[in-house]
């Protein structure tokens, strides 16, 4: 089974939705139910990825390859490693959450809603399964199309304006990725679009360069890193919740995967030469956009700008390991070990708490079609279970112990200090500016006397949007008492990344 | 052990749990949550007192255990485990013993809230809590516990989660705290740095060397600091925070929002004392960052002393008992500046005691008042409540530090220690913690005059209606009494100056001849606790407590015209210290303000102006301009794009011709 494990997991969904697609029109309820059924075989389908898993080695499993435009040198070439497959299983899981959160709420074409989900779905473990670029870049292009139509039909009354920003910064960002692609692909020694044939490419510091800058326009729009995080916001508060957890959840993690798997490999000497750029570009993230956090009076948009400021977590824990190296100017793969990790778990980690957050948005949003701070007001009172899960999965965003939403911070700033005492203090502000932003929403929503006679109406959480929160509250508390499991399977994988990374700076040397 | 330690710590989470998931089902009840919690706290406490007496008898022994990996990366190994040693055990007790009278007061304190069960979860987490973080043997889950005892503290501030003054009190305790936490976290960082560990056993020992390489670290530039020194003010950072010392003080007083058992638990008796017993705990740091000592023996003998005075101007019961309790946090943290480790763990036992007695005395007295606790509508509750009454004496005694009262053997013993220190800021520190004195002695007996004497100011209904508070209140002030009563005399001699806090861990904890309790120790050596008693009055502090309570006496039952003569006269102090030394002011208006001003600008003007304005939809525009100007080569006129083709051609074909 294993031959064929990963295009079943990328195919399922894809035929699923197209069958949905085409066949759902008449029924919707039906529709309904063969979209959860396909996303809940295609979890479990994916978990067997976890279970058959070799973390032993960093080699590439579960692979399968077929030629498919052969005299291009293009392949089919799937596998997955320890840094892939964790984000596989979590876009599976997403994706059953969003099919539940848009259930009766989505009126509008519910079929096709379903079915542009799946297929997304089936891209983005494309994306992360690819082994040859040209195919990677095949699924990260085709991905975005559910996702412009996801918020452009089924969005806010803005949408036209967020979904044209989100298309163009995306897509200014992945045509200077491809002419990198090609430019890589048209050096002599290769002939193929392997990633992997990439990494042995001796490019000059300057190719590297102007190829790692090409990389960033596409991976830094994805995180996104300030200053080109501006779509988010928009993008956000325009799309239905399902798009936003989505968004929020898996698409923001592709550009973090991105520069784990091509930048940092492909063009280490650039990422070690510009990696005072993305570190600064990291931090004003945590500070900057913590602070813009603060002042938002839309709660979609304040998630929003929260999920920046802890993705600045992801790209600080990568490029802080050139400042942790060894006397002999390799790095000190044992130490800075903890920054990628600290990372990866920062990426899966908040796929579920902003996955939660912009639940819990979703679920008051049904009730009184407002996303405004100001239009609610003690909600506990009239909907304590949701408080409850409001006030946890805002703890857990800021960071709170016992919680999966500090050990990656926790790890990252750990790291941080090895490089830089002021690295880490502006990474630790954290601390305080998440956990401001976080409880003053808070403050403002859920706690107080209800002063709104709409919030006096709202009636607490139904079965299905238990199960949802439950199902996020589980692996939140769960990896924050006992992370080590998905750390493991990560270990070999990030440390031969490493391995590689160090060597090609010695033998540049 | 591992066994025991366990179900000490895990019993009352089993307890909270079931309370808080189930307490509204039918099963459960308001009755079954109070059963459930009280039984595992019961249990837990229990099982800490075998504990303690068992290392008291030298039956057992101090033991670091691991329970289970909770990370691995690279070459960082992070486990959860527990070090129980006889500062750990002491702790417990005092934890799971507080935490089980108040659990029983609150059956009659909280008895007709709606969150009866919510609470009770509140509290049994809280104690599952605070005991992961004295229990803990490494920084991982000391920083686990130290949060979780914050988020417990949010959730119990803003209980009464309607009114907009708690609200804003438990928010402002979690940012306060985290302030602290993030000094404490970059400690915990430079440990792990230095010492490539978070078990406290590996950093005891490596520490060592770090000390003995000199090892400096240049935070600002051109500046070398001993890297022991910056890691005890960076955890100090934290349990300035935590302990609420100056300048991190403001949250306690706000947290009296919460219902009284828990200022009682939490906001006297055990959380906020966290920050003493870390720096306990860590004694193997600090005895080698003599820099760190001196900035906690100031800002511990500032609070002790500044927050006294402001509990003097205090006119609601509860906040007095909360100034009270940030200037004892003073003396405890003065101890610690002092090396006198088990002098500060002593005060902090002595004052859990009688800070949660006085504390729920005051509740008694706010209950029987229909939840009024403003002083100046009390007075004369002394017939109507005699056990409050009494059990309040006690309490105010011990903390005034009149022998034999427990509170008199630690306050004497912190002032003895301070006096013989060889700390450079310690004259100043004793001249502060011996004014501290006659404050407290001052403010307790105001307060008690005010409120169990004199005329009876309150309103008729109320007067009509006033009774002692029923048995669930008065028995654990009856418990919480006795031991405030006599439980310094019984212990102040294995504690102190016995071989009790001995082990691995505890080495700083020694007397030694070089130890400021040194000469103390002599003293009780030769003419016993007795002798200790008999000597203190040849020594100011009893005199000034003495004063203390007869200045009260004349200024609030004698002579209450002077007081407002006094207050006349002296009105620019008393607006000082009204306004609290204007230290909200400043994080409300300076910073909180200011962090959204700044938030506000960064937005509108760069996210809104520069980022979208210039950048995105000035290149949309720039696109816009440029082919605006290209269509006007679009005419759509056939003739000139046939026009335009033919040229090209003949461009292009010239082209290949030259070539």
């Amino acid at each position: 089974m294993s031959d064929w494990l990963l295009s079943l997991v990328i195919w399922l969904p894809i035929v699923g939705g197209v069958y949905v697609m085409l066949t759902g029109h008449k029924d919707s309820g039906r529709a309904r139910q063969i979209g959860l059924a396909v996303a809940c075989v295609t979890f479990v389908v994916s978990l067997s990825l976890y279970t058959g898993f070799d973390s032993t080695t960093a080699s590439m499993q579960f692979v399968e390859k077929a030629s498919w435009v052969s005299s291009f040198g293009i392949y089919y070439h799937l596998g997955v490693d320890g840094i892939s497959m964790p984000l596989i299983i979590l876009t599976t899981f997403t994706m059953i959450l969003v099919l539940l959160a848009g259930w009766d709420v989505i009126k509008k074409k519910p079929e096709q809603y379903i079915a542009a989900f799946l297929i997304m779905e089936g891209l983005m473990v494309g994306v992360f399964a690819a082994m040859d670029a040209f195919l990677f870049y095949v699924f990260w292009e085709g991905m975005l199309i559910p996702m412009f139509l996801i918020i452009g039909i089924w969005g806010g009354p803005n949408r036209v304006y967020a979904t044209i920003k989100f298309f163009l910064y995306t897509f200014l960002g992945s045509v200077l990725m491809l002419v990198a692609l090609i430019y890589m692909r048209l050096q002599p020694d290769i002939n193929s679009f392997e990633i992997a044939a990439f990494y042995n490419l001796n490019l000059s510091l300057t190719e590297q360069i102007f190829i790692f800058l090409a990389f960033l326009m596409a991976f830094a729009v994805k995180v996104p890193m300030w200053p080109v995080h501006t779509w988010l916001p928009d993008a956000h508060v325009e799309a239905p919740t399902g798009g936003s957890v989505i968004l929020a959840a898996i698409m923001l993690k592709i550009g973090g995967y991105g520069f784990l798997r091509f930048s940092l490999p492909i063009s280490p000497l650039a990422s070690q030469e510009l990696d005072w750029l993305l570190i600064g570009m990291s931090l004003i993230a945590v500070v900057y956009v913590g602070l813009v956090a603060l002042v938002q009076k839309d709660m979609k948009k304040l998630i929003a700008y929260s999920s920046i400021a802890h993705m600045g977590f992801v790209t600080l824990g990568f490029f802080i390991i050139f400042s942790i190296m060894t006397p002999d100017g390799s790095i000190n793969i044992k130490e800075a070990a903890l920054g990628v990790e600290g990372a990866m778990v920062q990426m899966i980690s908040h796929g579920f708490i902003s996955a939660a957050l912009f639940l819990a948005v979703g679920v008051m949003y049904d009730r009184i079609h407002s996303r405004e701070i100001a239009d609610y007001g003690g909600v506990a009172n009239v909907m304590p279970v949701f408080a409850a899960f409001a006030v946890f999965f805002a703890m857990a965003n800021s960071g709170l112990p016992g919680t999966s939403g500090f050990v990656g911070e926790f790890m990252v700033i750990l790291a941080s200090f090895n490089a830089n005492f002021w690295i880490a203090f502006l990474a630790a502000t954290t601390l305080i500016l998440g956990a401001a932003y976080s409880l003053w929403m808070i403050k403002r929503v859920i706690l107080g006397k209800v002063v709104h006679d709409h919030v006096e109406k709202m009636e607490d959480l139904n079965r299905r949007e238990l199960i949802l929160m439950v199902a996020l509250a589980i692996p939140v508390l769960v990896f924050g008492i006992y992370p080590d499991p998905i750390v493991e399977v990560m270990h070999v994988s990030v440390e031969n990344l490493l391995q590689h990374i160090s060597t090609q700076l010695t033998v540049a040397r | 052990m591992k066994g025991l330690y366990l179900t000490i710590a895990l019993s009352p989470l089993l307890g909270a749990i079931i309370a808080g998931f189930f307490g509204k089902t039918q099963i459960i009840g308001r009755k079954g949550s109070h059963i459930v919690t009280i039984a595992g706290v019961a249990l837990s406490c229990v099982l800490s007192l075998y504990v303690l007496y068992g290392f008291m008898m030298g039956n057992i022994e101090s033991q670091s255990m691991d329970l289970y990996t909770w990370l691995l990366s690279g070459q960082y190994e992070f486990k959860i485990g527990f070090l129980v040693d006889p500062l750990t055990a002491v702790m417990m007790s005092v934890v799971t013993f507080v935490s089980l009278m108040v659990h029983v007061y609150t059956i009659g304190y909280m008895h007709d809230d709606p969150g009866y069960q919510r609470f009770f979860s509140y509290i049994a987490l809280f104690t599952f809590s605070m005991l992961m973080l004295v229990m803990s043997n490494n920084f991982l889950q000391l920083f686990f516990g130290w949060e979780a005892v914050g988020l417990v503290s949010y959730l119990l501030i803003g209980f009464w989660f309607t009114r907009e003054t708690a609200v804003f009190a438990n928010m402002k305790a979690f940012l306060i705290n985290r302030v602290g936490d993030f000094g404490f976290l970059l400690g915990i960082a430079a440990i792990l740095y230095y010492c490539g560990s978070l078990d406290y056993g590996v950093v005891f020992s490596k520490i060592v060397d770090v000390y003995n390489a000199q090892t400096t670290i240049e935070i600002i530039p051109g500046m070398e600091w001993y890297v022991v020194n910056t890691i005890g003010i960076l955890l100090f950072i934290g349990a300035m925070g935590k302990s609420a010392q100056i300048p991190l003080h403001v949250w306690l007083p706000d947290s009296m929002e919460g219902p009284t058992p828990i200022s009682a638990l939490i906001h006297a008796a055990t959380m906020v004392t966290a920050g003493i017993f870390m720096v306990s705990r860590m004694s193997p740091i600090y005895e080698l960052a003599p820099a760190a000592l001196g900035f906690i023996l100031i800002v511990g003998a500032l609070t002790a002393f500044l927050m006294g005075l402001i509990g003097i101007v205090q006119t609601d019961i509860k906040r007095v008992v909360a100034y009270s309790t940030l200037s004892q946090l003073g003396y405890m943290t003065v101890a610690l500046g002092v090396s006198a480790y088990n002098v500060a763990i002593f005060h902090l036992m002595t004052h859990a005691f009688f800070k949660a007695l006085l504390f729920l005395a005051a509740g008694s007295v706010i209950i029987a008042m229909h939840h009024e606790q403003d002083m100046r509508k009390m007075g004369g509750l002394k017939k109507y409540m005699p056990i409050t009454y009494i059990t309040s004496l006690v309490g105010s005694l011990a903390l005034i530090g009149i022998p034999p009262f427990s509170g008199f053997f630690s306050k004497d013993s912190i002032i003895d220690a301070v006096h013989h220190s060889s700390s450079s800021f310690a004259g100043v520190a004793y001249i502060l913690v011996v004014a501290g004195v006659f404050i407290t002695a001052f403010y307790s007996f105001r307060m008690f005059f005010l409120v169990f004497h004199g005329e009876e100011r309150m309103d008729e209904h109320t007067k009509s209606h006033l009774h002692e508070t029923p048995k669930v209140v008065t028995l654990p002030l009856i418990l919480l009494a006795i031991p405030s009563a006599v439980i310094g005399i019984l212990v102040i001699e294995p504690m102190l100056f016995g071989d009790y806090f001995t082990g691995p861990y505890l080495k700083a904890l020694l007397v030694d001849a070089t130890s400021p309790i040194h000469a103390l120790g002599e003293l009780i050596h030769e003419h016993g606790v007795m002798g200790m008693i008999v000597t203190s009055f040849s020594h100011p502090p009893v005199w000034l407590a003495i004063s203390g309570v007869v200045a009260a006496w004349y200024l609030y039952l004698k002579n209450p015209a002077l007081t407002g003569k006094l207050r006349e006269k002296f009105s620019a102090a008393h607006f000082v210290l009204e306004k609290k030394f204007w230290f909200d002011e400043l994080y409300i208006d300076g910073f909180a303000k200011g962090g959204r001003k700044i938030g506000a600008i960064l937005w509108k003007v760069g996210d809104i102006k520069l980022i979208d304005g210039l950048m995105v939809n000035g290149s949309a525009k720039a696109v816009g301009w440029f082919s605006l100007i290209v269509r006007h080569i679009q005419t759509g006129y056939l003739f000139h794009y046939a026009f335009s083709m033919i040229i090209g051609l003949v461009l292009l074909i010239t082209l290949f011709v030259i070539l």
